[in-house]
């Protein structure tokens, strides 16, 4: 495989990583201020970053936010109990509709949790997102599995994944 | 519920992903929007205060650099908020929701290997007195590409 498609990390990728887990700074130059903080250059960390996200280290860079702030409250995850043979064709049914905000297959937990095909829906209504339930379940061909849904209720915790626990260098205060 | 400008609504919509990875990406996006730097650090700044932007930066893919899993355990009700707290003091862990269910609670690990992320799960365990049920992701299939409002 070419190298720099290798979806590999090195240390000091990781190192990048950590120092904007809390999030790049907001200031005119802040890749020159997380450079600073790693004793890098400015362009080392924008070359690192660049490098990660062309190979699909990183699913994307941008503005990661919150839904529950803007009233994104009803969240579902569907879990399905599918076949191996079926699960593809499942999957792709359901992510052709466009409520559907992930869908992931998952190892099962026997005996006490078979379910294999995870879907999420995000809404800002339960009712709605009830109705895109059974929408889904009659569209996909999904009614004959055994499955459940299990909406959100508190949240304790969300953040982006940590790093620098990792690697033990200094986090940039954004 | 929190409501949003035009300005604010553009930002959101248009930057979730292909933020530019260049010397002076506010200013870049100033650009396209016709308002100055400062402004776009301005509004990125009161969306972080408001809890709106949970942060600018990278969604990094799961299994790449740190070994990762969603977990359930099965909580007596009137024991949640304490196991929960047990697991938030993990720092290796990232989401932690209450969900309707007999598994009521479902939080994210990432960390750096498979082996350290065991650790983690047995020391919730230990902690706890409760059995944590790792559920690794084997396949994606639709993916986290931010969202449009």
């Amino acid at each position: 495989m070419n190298k720099l498609l290798a979806r590999y990390a090195g240390p000091r990728d990781v190192e990048v990583l950590a120092a904007i887990e809390e999030g790049l700074p907001l200031c005119e130059r802040p890749f020159a201020r997380v450079a600073q903080a790693l004793g890098m250059s400015e362009d080392e960390v924008i070359s690192r970053l660049a490098r990660m996200k062309a190979c699909g280290i990183m699913r994307r860079f941008g503005l990661v936010l919150q839904h529950r702030p803007l009233g994104y409250c009803a969240n579902a995850m569907l879990v399905f109990d599918i076949p191996q043979d079926r699960v593809d064709r499942a999957a792709r049914a359901i992510v052709a509709h466009e409520f559907v905000t992930l869908c992931y297959c998952r190892e099962p937990h026997l005996p006490d949790w078979p379910y294999n095909l995870y879907c999420m829906i995000h809404g800002r209504d339960r009712q709605i997102v009830e109705g895109q339930i059974i929408e889904l379940k009659e569209r996909a061909q999904l009614l004959g599995f055994a499955s459940k849904t299990l909406f959100s209720l508190r949240r304790f915790k969300q953040t982006g994944a940590r790093f620098s626990s990792a690697t033990r260098v200094a986090m940039v205060k954004p | 519920m929190q409501t949003l400008n035009e300005m604010e609504k553009k930002l959101i919509n248009g930057w979730q992903k292909g933020f530019p990875l260049t010397k002076r990406p506010y200013a870049k996006m100033a650009a396209d929007l016709q308002i100055s730097e400062a402004q776009v650090i301005e509004l990125l700044a009161s969306l972080k205060e408001r809890g709106i932007l949970s942060r600018v930066g990278a969604v990094v893919r799961p299994n790449t650099v740190a070994a990762s899993s969603l977990v359930a355990m099965n909580i007596e009700p009137d024991e949640l908020d304490y196991v929960a707290g047990i697991v938030c003091a993990e720092p290796q862990v990232n989401h932690n929701y209450e969900r309707e269910g007999e598994l009521n609670l479902w939080f994210v690990v990432a960390a750096p290997s498979l082996e350290e992320l065991h650790v983690i799960l047995a020391r919730i365990e230990k902690r706890s007195g409760y059995k944590t049920i790792k559920l690794p992701l084997t396949k994606a299939y639709h993916i986290d590409l931010g969202f449009q409002i």
